[in-house]
C-alpha cells in the first residue's frame, strides 16, 4: 500500500485548517458574528408613527425607511396598520408604501425597524442625484455668489469646499449678506447649503438622520447635508449645535421625501426609539444575510425547523473528536465506538444527572431481562429485537412511574435512543458471559465517561456557538481527526500498561 | 500525587528508549502498511485460512465438519456422533470468543476443558449463536467449524490447565520476531487469553526456552495451577515450528501476522490460527520491545524477504 508522503499529509492538514480558519473569520468579519459567545451587541428598535388626517377617498402614504449603513445592520422590519395594505420597496429608493381604498379621520400608521449597531457594516455606495439649479433673485443672488467665491478659493475639493461653506454660513457674527440668506430660508441651512453647492455644480442634497438616545419618544428627524465627490459621498452636520456623541441614524440617504402622503392632509412623522442589549446569537438568529453567496455557508439560510437540526447534527463531530481523542491519547474502552456520543447527545436532553441515572437504570434492567432471554435459546436477530422491545418497555414504565411520583424529569428518559441502548445491553451481556462482569464495568464505565466527557464539551455555549455559526469549525475538527489518526506514540493507559519494564 | 503516578506510569520516553511498540504504532505502522486490506479474510475467515494453509502443506487440526445453516443445527448431534472430543469454533471470531472444547461425554452430556457439563440443547445454542454472527467480527452471520481436538505434547501438558497451550510467534516479513507461548489457567477458563488470566512465557528466539513469563501483566515464576517452574520451560521441535510460521507469510502474503501454534502429542507442530492484529503483552512476556526488532525488518530489501523460510529462521535467531 502507497501511503501519501508525509509532506503532502501535512499540506492536506494545513490546507483544511486554513480554509477552516478563512471561513471563520470571513463569517466573523462579513456576517458579524462574533468568536466569543456571549458577547453582547446593541439593537436599537426604532418606531416610526405616521399621523395624518384622510379626505374620505383612496389614500397612499409613502414613507422613506432606513437601510444598510455606516454603523447598522438592519435586522428586521414590520408594520401595524388596520385595513391597509402595506408593501416594503427596495428599488433605488427604499420606502414602505400604506395603500388604502377608503380612509377618513385621523389615521395612525406604525413602523418598526430594529437595527444592530456594528461598527463592520460598511456605507454602501449611494448614486449622486441629479444637479438643480436654483434661480435667486438680486440682492440674493450677489449674496450667493460673494460666498460662493469666498469658499471656493480656501477649499481643495468638494468636501471642503462644503465644510467652508457650512462654516461661513454658521457665523454668529456673519457678514450681512449671509444674514441675508439665512432669513430667506428661513433659517433651514442644510437647503440653503444645498443649493449653493448645486448651483455651483457641486451634487449635494438634504438627508435626513435619527439621533438614536435610549427611551426618547415623539423624536423629530434631524436634516443633514450630503455632498458628492464623484462616486464618494460624506454627510455633514449643518446645525454644528446639533452634533452629540449619540449615534446618528440616517433614516433616509438618498434626498428622497421622508413622507408622502396622499390623499390626506396634516401629516406629521414621530420616533420613538429603544435600545437593548442582546447576545448577537439571538440578534442575528432571524436575520438571514441577503446576499447568497457561495461562501456563506451558514446553516442559518435554511428554514428555522431545519437549522435546530442541524444544531445537533453540527455537534457530533466534536463528540467524534472526543472518542478519537480518548481512544487514541488515553486509551480508553467503550462499547461500540461511537455509541457514547449518541448517549451524549440524549444526555443533552435530559440534562446529566437524569440521562446517567436512566442510562445505568436500563442498562441495568435490561441486563436482567436479556438474562431470562439468553435462557430461551432465541436466535440472535429475535432476541435483539426483544430487547429492544424489553427496553421501550423499561423506559415506558420509567416514564409513567416518575410522573405519578411527580417526577416530571423522569419522562426525559424517553429521549434515549433505544435501538442503540438495546444493542449495547446485547453486548455488554455477551461480554459478561465471555470475559466477566469485571470487563463489563469497564467498558461500560469507558462508554459512560467518555459520554460524559463528549456531554461536556457538546453542550458547552462556546462550543455550541462555534460549531453552528462557523461551518469553517468543521474544517478544523477535521484537520484535529486527521491529525489524531497519524498519531504513533504510546497512549496514556499504555504508560501503565507497560509500567512493568520500569523496574 | 506525583510519587503516586510515578507508581503506576511509566515515562513515555522511557518506553520509546526501550523499543516498546504502543497501539496506536503497531495500527499505523505495522498493521495498516503490511497487511493488506484484501487479504484480511485470510485470517479473519478460518475456513479459508484452513484452506489456504492446507494447500501450502502445513498441518491443521482435522476438520469434522462445518455447520452452515441454521437447519443443521438440529442435525449437530448426529454429526459429532463418532466424536468424544472436538472443538466448535466460529469461522469468522475474533480473540478466542466463541471457542468451545468439548473433552468428553457423560451419557448425554458434553464435558467441557473446565469440566462443566452441557446439555446437547446448550450446545445447540452455542452453534446457533455463532451462525447469527454473534461472535463474528462485525456481527455478521457466519458458519460453525467443528474440529478434532488437539492433544498436547507431553512436554507442554504439565504446564497448562484445562486447554492447550499455544504457542504465537510474531511473523514480520517473513521473519520471526518476537514467540511466547500462552498457558491456561483456571482462572481463564482453559482459554489461553492473557487478558482472561493466561500465563504467557517469552520465548528465547534460539533455543525456544522460557525468557521470562508474566500473568495479569505481573511477573511470575511458577504456574498458579501447576505449580511448575515456567522457566525451565522448552518448545520441542523449535526449529520446524518456527520455519512452519515462517511460511505462513509466503502462503499468505500478509507482512505482520500473529501466528498461534500448537505442539500435538502425534502430529508435532501444527498451525491454530492467524492474527493480523497480533497483541502487545509478548513484549512484557519476553521483557523486550518488539520496535528494535521491527526496525532490522523494515530495513530489508524485497528481495531478502523472498529467502527461503529456514534461511529466514536462520537469520532471525542470528539477530535476536
Amino acid at each position: 500500500m502507497k501511503r501519501p508522503s508525509k509532506l503532502s499529509f501535512l499540506g492536506g492538514i494545513s490546507l483544511l485548517l486554513a480554509v477552516g480558519i478563512a471561513l471563520i473569520l470571513h463569517r466573523h468579519y462579513v456576517y458579524e458574528i462574533p468568536l466569543v459567545h456571549g458577547e453582547t451587541q446593541v439593537v436599537w428598535s426604532v418606531e416610526a408613527r405616521v399621523e395624518f388626517i384622510a379626505e374620505d377617498g383612496p389614500v397612499t402614504v409613502t414613507m422613506a425607511r432606513p437601510t444598510e449603513q455606516a454603523g447598522f445592520t438592519v435586522l428586521r422590519q414590520s408594520g401595524a396598520s388596520p385595513g391597509y395594505g402595506l408593501n416594503f420597496i427596495d428599488d433605488i429608493r427604499p420606502r414602505a408604501e400604506w395603500a388604502v381604498r377608503s380612509a377618513n379621520g385621523v389615521q395612525k400608521l406604525y413602523y418598526q425597524i430594529d437595527l444592530l449597531e456594528s461598527s463592520y457594516a460598511a456605507q454602501p455606495q449611494i448614486l449622486a442625484p441629479k444637479l438643480y439649479s436654483t434661480e435667486w433673485q438680486e440682492p440674493y443672488r450677489t449674496a450667493v455668489d460673494s460666498v460662493l467665491n469666498d469658499a471656493f478659493s480656501t477649499s481643495a475639493n468638494n468636501f471642503s469646499f462644503a465644510r467652508e461653506l457650512i462654516k461661513r454660513l454658521n457665523e454668529n457674527e456673519a457678514p450681512q449678506h449671509v444674514k441675508l440668506l439665512r432669513r430667506a430660508y428661513n433659517g433651514r441651512l442644510p437647503s440653503l447649503i444645498a443649493d449653493i453647492l448645486n448651483h455651483a455644480n457641486v451634487q449635494a442634497t438634504v438627508v435626513y438622520g435619527l439621533e438614536l438616545e435610549d427611551g426618547r419618544r415623539r423624536q423629530l428627524l434631524t436634516p443633514l447635508l450630503r455632498v458628492w465627490d464623484g462616486k464618494k459621498s460624506e454627510i455633514f452636520y449643518v446645525d454644528t449645535g446639533l452634533v452629540t456623541e449619540n449615534p446618528m441614524l440616517l433614516w433616509e440617504q438618498r434626498g428622497a421625501p421622508v413622507l408622502d402622503v396622499i390623499g390626506g392632509r396634516d401629516s406629521n412623522i414621530r420616533f420613538s426609539m429603544l435600545r437593548r442589549e442582546a447576545s448577537t446569537y439571538n440578534a442575528l438568529a432571524e436575520n438571514e444575510p441577503t446576499q447568497d453567496s457561495l461562501l456563506n455557508f451558514s446553516i442559518h439560510s435554511l428554514p428555522v425547523a431545519e437549522q435546530a437540526m442541524f444544531k445537533t447534527i453540527l455537534l457530533l463531530p466534536v463528540g467524534a473528536l472526543v472518542v478519537c481523542l480518548l481512544r487514541i491519547l488515553v486509551g480508553l474502552r467503550t462499547s461500540g465506538t461511537f455509541m457514547p456520543v449518541l448517549i451524549a447527545i440524549a444526555f443533552m436532553q435530559t440534562s446529566l444527572g437524569t440521562g446517567i441515572v436512566g442510562f445505568v437504570l436500563v442498562v441495568a434492567l435490561g441486563l436482567i431481562i436479556r438474562g431470562y432471554l439468553s435462557r430461551l435459546n432465541l436466535l440472535l436477530v429475535a432476541r435483539i429485537s426483544a430487547v429492544i422491545v424489553s427496553v421501550i418497555a423499561i423506559i415506558s414504565l420509567f416514564s409513567v412511574l416518575s410522573y405519578k411520583l411527580g417526577l416530571t424529569e423522569g419522562l426525559k428518559i424517553m429521549f434515549f435512543p433505544m435501538v442503540i441502548l438495546a444493542w449495547t445491553i446485547e453486548r455488554m451481556s455477551i461480554l459478561w458471559e465471555e470475559e466477566g462482569g469485571r470487563e463489563v464495568m469497564i467498558q461500560g464505565g469507558g462508554s459512560l465517561l467518555t459520554a460524559v466527557i463528549a456531554y461536556g464539551a457538546m453542550q458547552h455555549p462556546m462550543v455550541q456557538h462555534l460549531t453552528f455559526n462557523f461551518m469553517g469549525v468543521q474544517f478544523i475538527l477535521m484537520a484535529l481527526i486527521l491529525l489524531l489518526g497519524s498519531y504513533t506514540g504510546f497512549r496514556l493507559l499504555e504508560l501503565h500498561r507497560f509500567a512493568v519494564f520500569r523496574k | 500525587m506525583l510519587a503516586l503516578m510515578k507508581d503506576f506510569l511509566i515515562s513515555p520516553l522511557r518506553l520509546k528508549r526501550l523499543g516498546i511498540l504502543g497501539m496506536n504504532k503497531r495500527n499505523r505502522d505495522y498493521i495498516a502498511r503490511y497487511n493488506e486490506r484484501s487479504l484480511f479474510p485470510l485470517v479473519d475467515n478460518k475456513l479459508i485460512t484452513r484452506k489456504t494453509i492446507g494447500q501450502a502443506g502445513i498441518p491443521t487440526a482435522e476438520l469434522i465438519t462445518v455447520v452452515q445453516v441454521q437447519s443443521q443445527v438440529n442435525d449437530l448431534l448426529a454429526l459429532v456422533e463418532d466424536y468424544d472430543e472436538f472443538v466448535i469454533k466460529p469461522s469468522k471470531g475474533s480473540g478466542g470468543k466463541g471457542i468451545l472444547v468439548i473433552t468428553g461425554r457423560d451419557g448425554e452430556s458434553f464435558r467441557k476443558a473446565s469440566g462443566v457439563l452441557l446439555s446437547a440443547d446448550d450446545l445447540k445454542r452455542h452453534v446457533s449463536n455463532i451462525l447469527s454472527g454473534l461472535y463474528s467480527l462485525g456481527g455478521t452471520s457466519d458458519v460453525a467449524v467443528i474440529e478434532s481436538l488437539i492433544h498436547t505434547a507431553s512436554a507442554l501438558t504439565r504446564y497448562s490447565v484445562e486447554g492447550v497451550p499455544d504457542i504465537r510467534v510474531i511473523i514480520c516479513r517473513g521473519y520471526p520476531v518476537m514467540a511466547m507461548i500462552r498457558l491456561s489457567t483456571h482462572a481463564s477458563d482453559g482459554k489461553a487469553n492473557l487478558h482472561q488470566g493466561a500465563v504467557g512465557v517469552g520465548l528465547d528466539m534460539k533455543t525456544g526456552c522460557a525468557v521470562r513469563a508474566v500473568q495479569h501483566g505481573k511477573s511470575v515464576t511458577h504456574h498458579p495451577d501447576t505449580g511448575q517452574d515456567l522457566l525451565d520451560l522448552c518448545i520441542p521441535d523449535w526449529n520446524t515450528l518456527l520455519v512452519m510460521a515462517a511460511r505462513c507469510y509466503d502462503v499468505t502474503g500478509l507482512g505482520y501476522l500473529g501466528i498461534d501454534m500448537v505442539i500435538d502429542q502425534r502430529y508435532g507442530p501444527m498451525l491454530l490460527e492467524l492474527n493480523a492484529r497480533p497483541g502487545l503483552t509478548i513484549q512484557v512476556a519476553n521483557n523486550a520491545g518488539l520496535l528494535t526488532r521491527l526496525a532490522k525488518i523494515d530495513r530489508l530489501s524485497e528481495s531478502e524477504t523472498r529467502l527461503p523460510a529456514e534461511e529466514r529462521v536462520r537469520l532471525s535467531q542470528a539477530w535476536y
